[in-house]
């Protein structure tokens, strides 16, 4: 939010913050200076390139013609000028080619990086309502930027210098008619300012209803079911016309704007001339001038003309990008909260894994205290099931143990280790927590299952398959393990996606298995199957399951009972129920009452 | 694979093809908008024009007004005033011209854009399910969006193109007005601006399509792996991720640098190649002059014209450059605008105010397209049929994958079954009228979808004689009342994707409440009550069934996996494999029926098992793990 109104919103507060960007910017890519002094150098000769005409022209025309013809010096002129366009040309080559083979390289460098950095981030940062703005920052922010350098950034770069060279050139030859020429383009120059502003603001207007009309269209497509159940299509056709209607009239309101800005343009261009024709020829008459200077002063007005006014726009772009590029280092700026403790962390050691919790606590940031003073441990080898309703906060106790979030207070240890002490490879390859949503890449079943273990053979996760149970579900599929399971696993169902992501989890070979709801969506008579081979390939590990069906209770060694953020119960599923007003009595009560 | 020539000369074939059929859609936008598009090219030939004025007006100045005052000393105010004024002139008629083609460009490029997001859109409302399940979401947001940008980005540059083409026949007729030898030296430098355009237009378009298509392969990486990042962080990825993603970028990055250098290459040509023009138009006309063919007024002119004309021909590259995004998009849009099977309904109506509804299907079988055929997806459906008499509460129960969803979705015609007939009251729903239907019959999915709007447009969706008692009451039926109203602005609360977030459960509960405020005689259950807790789902059902609830009662398809809500059933059907293996009551399927005993006694048997599983819980385990090196 706070991004999108910084945008649309330039004021001189933006400027300062505009070169912190930029120093910024720099100090993360140090390599965007390599050769940065010779790219500008060739730059200012390709810039040089541009008033050679003019000058030829003057030159040409005052030696070589109104003052008798003379095709000797009219050659030389005429010589001299080609040569120095073919090294400017050749300069223009150059200056681009660094210029992008280094910005490109740079920000591929940012890019990939920042996508990095958001894998590093934990959980809190990754929430869903964040996830499509994170996407963002490693494409179209950088794209922004990129497709800025490749247009705008030569473009501004060039006029600019362009501007300073013929201002150079126009003192060179009149100081009177340099006057003339900012006197025109000054007041054109604080207008197309001012309009710019005022286009800043309405293309900000733009890309919020594009995205409003994303949003239409994303639910008429989404919602195509609903729609069509409710026979709907009529109310839905007018929310899009809406959308669609409000994106026009704005982008018609942003090109007005943007034809006042060129007019403005063009009418201090022509007052520019016509104001150079009329003071150069009191100025010829009392010979300050040449023929020649006057005509070249001509030219060089219309040299003027593009570079204001295509600067003044892309100076509207370089903010954009500017913008974008602050977000993307934003999030680099980001200190990943939980941090893997790299080189100097520890190993997990070797064997089934134990568990503690000291005095655990956590809470969301500005939220409520979801887990209170949680104490407990948890031998190594037991098959233990946590319950309780929803939002108890068995999910966050699952989360803390595989440490996708840190504990506000008190610490988690597995056989004895810290986990915040704990590297990360270490702890990725012996714990592995298989969520509720069982997200699946885009590939085939054998690639989603091989995952974390890209070595194994399609063998080995068939035979994986087998020993879970799920041979002849492997085999019921279209192309068995080669079966693509399309975007996010659209093409199983939800239930099949679990089994997919159980086999991933299984094959992973993890010490400890931290199961989250892991079967909700799977039709009982398999989630019982499951469990039960589940329980029998898990013997020698540690297994802790967060139960949403109380048959994953009543089979696991012990049964830890959530509520509120406390542990309130734990043992034996026949234990527990022994005290009929106990919180997991009645839990399993109203599992009872469910399923029979 | 092809050799590098062969794969060049191909490319160069479809290329002169694509600039046919760029040109062709093209024609289309001109045709659609004709009179818009006169605007744009009246304002764009007026601009050229007086591009090429300006050269003339400033060549007479010099030599008219400038030399022979300097020549003299003295200035002729007279002649310095009109030729002020016709400067002056030309600029204000330019900014008319530059108003008139703006303008005209891009309203005529917005106006396309609507009108074919509006026909895109259109068709994605008529298509029938079936298609959009052939598509990808991201597909049809893309036909919706860029696709349409693309199709029309060409519009943009053209009228200044098709200006530009006019200014430079005005500019060589001047020419060879002015001086033939002059005219020969432009004959020269504009078509070799030209060529050079188009040859810089060719070589770019493949690359930047080719970055394009790396862009959106970049942004689909960052997409899933951010999607899935739970995954990936679970299982300690991120190194494996970020290598996907770099290699991708890494290709993006060499095609960006390709892009540049191509630009790099080109675009200093083509600024030096006018410049050359107007050295060679000093020389020759140097010449000229002795010979007396010209003055220095027209030296000047020519000299100047050069100049000012190199910027506009550029545009003619543009448009060029744009058209094969534009062609390849406006592909993609006629597969959607093209594409057929729509559902039409019929027009007989249902008598709305009679008792519960009946629902028959009669053999009905269906087979889902699949996407592609390596996809899952033919599910089947065979030979189905049953009953749902009014008033009654039907369950289906089957294993996952059984085809339930289906038949939930064929009971309220949100597809047609291949073979057989699905029936409401004995009328076949291919023959009933849409609103007909809707008011009929009202599905609630697995997954509930929640609009972008205000709790009450969920509940109502506009739908007449749906006020907010009505809403109301629905919300009291489906136990959402309460949650609803202590949201901040009650039913005016926005919600879904922009609005504040539910929680799955209340989701579900307020498309419950959806369907109920519609009234309907037909009410299917898709598993669409697994987020309620079981006494209110029984307490909805009953509500339902009868005449209290204040509608007529309602007959009742249910999708259960729930003892509880199966039990609420008068009549079970068990569905495997697409096929109605078995229907009765519960009691009488859960004595005959094997396969559906183990499933609805899954979790009984589970706890058996378990306690008979105590007295041997020491029994050598399975072989545990894969027996595969780290």
């Amino acid at each position: 939010m706070s991004a999108i109104a910084e945008e649309t919103k330039p004021g001189p507060e933006q400027a300062e913050s505009t070169w912190m960007t930029l120093r910024r910017g720099l100090a993360l890519s140090p390599e965007l200076r390599i050769g940065l002094v010779g790219t500008i150098g060739l730059a200012l000769v390709y810039m040089v390139g541009r008033v050679a005409v003019p000058v030829a022209v003057q030159q040409g025309i005052d030696r070589g013609i109104v003052n008798g013809l003379d095709f000797e010096a009219l050659f030389t002129v005429v010589a001299i000028t080609v040569g120095v366009l073919v090294v400017t040309t050749a300069c223009g080559y150059l200056m681009m080619r660094r210029l992008f083979t280094v910005s490109e390289t740079a920000l591929a460098g940012v890019r990939i990086r920042a996508f990095r950095h958001v894998h590093d981030l934990s959980m809190l940062h990754q929430q869903s309502e964040r996830r499509g703005s994170l996407v963002s920052r490693v494409t179209s922010d950088v794209d922004q930027i990129t497709q800025f350098l490749q247009w705008g950034g030569v473009i501004l770069l060039v006029n600019l210098g362009q501007l300073v060279v013929t201002t150079t050139v126009m003192l060179a030859y009149s100081w009177q008619l340099t006057l003339v020429v900012y006197a025109a383009f000054g007041p054109a120059v604080f207008v197309i300012r001012l309009l710019q502003r005022r286009l800043a603001a309405a293309y900000g207007v733009v890309r919020q209803r594009t995205g409003a009309l994303l949003a239409a269209v994303g639910e008429s497509v989404v919602g195509a079911p609903v729609i069509r159940a409710y026979a709907v299509a009529g109310r839905t056709a007018r929310r899009l016309d809406e959308a669609i209607d409000s994106q026009r009239r704005a982008q018609q309101k942003a090109i007005r704007i943007s034809i006042m800005g060129s007019s403005v343009g063009e009418l201090a261009a022509g007052l520019a001339l016509a104001g150079v024709v009329v003071l150069g020829v009191f100025l010829g008459a009392d010979r300050t001038l040449t023929i020649g200077e006057v005509t070249a002063f001509l030219f060089l007005v219309t040299l003027f003309i593009q570079p204001v006014q295509i600067a003044t726009e892309v100076l509207n772009e370089a903010q954009n990008a500017i913008a974008g590029w602050r977000r993307v280092l934003d999030v680099l700026d980001v200190a990943p909260d939980v941090a893997d403790p790299g080189e100097r962390g520890r190993e997990l050691p070797a064997g089934p894994l134990d568990i503690r919790f000291t005095g655990v606590s956590f809470a969301y940031p500005g939220g409520p205290t979801v887990l209170h003073d949680v104490s407990l441990e948890i031998p190594a080898k037991s098959r233990v099931a946590v319950v309780g309703e929803t939002g108890s906060g068995k999910t966050t106790f699952a989360k803390l143990l595989t440490r996708l979030m840190d504990p506000t207070a008190g610490a988690v240890l597995l056989s004895g280790v810290p986990l915040t002490e704990v590297r990360f490879d270490s702890l990725r390859s012996r714990v592995v927590m298989v969520p509720q949503d069982g997200f699946l890449f885009d590939a085939s079943v054998a690639d989603n299952v091989r995952f974390a273990r890209p070595e194994l053979t399609d063998e080995q996760l068939a035979a994986a398959f087998t020993e879970l149970g799920l041979a002849d579900w492997l085999d019921g599929l279209p192309a068995g393990l080669a079966t693509g399971v399309g975007e996010r696993g659209e093409a199983l169902s939800v239930g099949e996606r679990q089994l997919v992501a159980l086999a991933r989890a299984y094959v992973a070979d993890p010490d400890l298995l931290v199961l989250d709801e892991a079967t909700s969506a799977v039709d009982p008579a398999t989630e019982v199957r499951l469990q039960r081979t589940l329980d029998a390939v898990t013997r020698g590990r540690t297994t802790l399951a967060i139960a949403h069906r109380l048959s994953t209770a009543q089979s696991a060694d012990e049964v830890i009972v959530v509520d509120r953020g406390r542990i309130v119960q734990r043992g034996p599923h026949d234990e527990l129920i022994r005290d009929p007003d106990s919180v997991y009595a009645l839990l399993y009560a109203s599992w009872l009452e469910q399923t029979r | 694979m092809m050799t590098l020539t062969a794969g060049e000369n191909v490319a160069s074939g479809t290329s002169r093809k694509v600039l046919g059929r760029g040109l062709a859609v093209l024609g289309r936008a001109i045709r659609e908008q004709p009179r818009i598009f006169a605007v744009a090219v009246a304002g764009s030939v007026l601009f050229g024009l007086m591009v090429v004025a300006s050269a003339f007006v400033v060549g007479r100045v010099v030599g008219e007004v400038v030399v022979p005052a300097i020549a003299s000393g003295s200035v002729g105010t007279g002649a310095l005033a009109l030729a002020a004024t016709a400067l002056l002139g030309i600029s204000v008629l330019r900014v008319v011209g530059i108003f008139g083609r703006r303008m005209g460009a891009g309203y005529m490029q917005y106006r396309l854009q609507a009108d074919y997001r509006r026909r895109v859109t259109r068709r994605y409302l008529e298509l029938p399910l079936s298609w959009h399940h052939r598509h990808a979401t991201g597909t049809l947001l893309s036909n919706a969006n860029s696709d349409v940008e693309a199709a029309w980005h060409p519009i943009a540059p053209l009228p200044f193109a098709v200006g530009t083409l006019v200014m430079l026949v005005g500019a060589v007729a001047a020419l060879f007005v002015t001086d033939w030898a002059l005219a020969l030296v432009g004959l020269a430098v504009f078509p070799a601006l030209f060529a050079l355009n188009v040859a810089y237009s060719r070589r770019m378009a493949p690359r930047q399509a080719r970055a394009q298509r790396l862009r959106a392969e970049v942004s689909g990486i960052a997409h899933e792996s951010f999607d899935g990042a739970l995954v990936v962080k679970t299982m300690g990825r991120e190194a494996q991720e970020t290598g996907r993603f770099a290699d991708r970028a890494g290709e993006l990055r060499d095609a960006l640098i390709s892009v540049g250098r191509l630009r790099g290459i080109f675009d200093p040509m083509l600024e030096t190649l006018p410049s050359l023009g107007t050295l060679a138009v000093l020389m020759v006309g140097a010449y000229r002059l002795r010979q007396g063919a010209i003055d220095v007024t027209e030296l000047v002119s020519v000299a100047f014209l050069f100049t000012v004309l190199a910027f506009p021909v550029r545009a003619i590259g543009w448009v060029l450059a744009e058209l094969p995004r534009s062609v390849a998009g406006w592909d993609r849009l006629r597969r959607v605008l093209d594409a057929t099977g729509e559902m039409p309904y019929g027009d007989s109506r249902l008598d709305a105010s009679s008792a519960p509804a009946t629902l028959t299907f009669t053999d009905v079988g269906f087979a889902y397209e699949p996407a592609e055929a390596h996809l899952p997806g033919a599910q089947v459906l065979g030979e189905v049929s049953f009953t749902v008499p009014a008033g009654k509460t039907v369950a289906l129960v089957g294993p996952t994958g059984a085809g339930k969803s289906t038949v939930a979705a064929l009971a309220v015609r949100l597809m047609d079954p291949r073979s057989g007939t699905v029936r409401i009251d004995g009328v076949d729903v291919r023959d009933l009228a849409a609103d007909s239907l809707a008011a009929t019959a009202a599905l609630v999915a697995q997954v509930p979808f929640i609009f972008d709007d205000t709790v009450r447009a969920n509940v109502s969706l506009d739908r007449p004689g749906v006020d907010d008692e009505a809403v109301w009451a629905a919300l009291r039926l489906a136990e959402a009342d309460g949650f609803v109203a202590a949201l901040p602005d009650g039913l005016d609360t926005m919600v879904g994707e922009r609005g504040t977030s539910l929680s799955g459960g209340q989701r579900q509960r307020l498309t419950l409440a959806r369907a109920l405020a519609g009234r309907p005689r037909l009410l299917v259950l898709d598993d669409a009550t697994s987020a309620v807790d079981p006494r209110v789902e029984a307490a909805i059902l009953a509500g339902l069934r009868s005449a209290e609830a204040g509608g007529p009662g309602a007959s009742i398809l249910v999708v259960a996996y729930r003892r509880a809500t199966i039990a609420l059933a008068d009549e079970v059907i068990y569905l495997e494999q697409g096929r109605v293996v078995a229907r009765g009551t519960h009691a009488t399927l859960l004595a005959t029926v094997p396969g559906y005993a183990d499933l609805v006694t899954a979790y009984e048997q589970a706890e058996v098992d378990h306690d008979r599983q105590r007295t041997y819980d020491e029994v050598t385990p399975l072989t545990s793990g894969l027996e595969v090196d780290r």
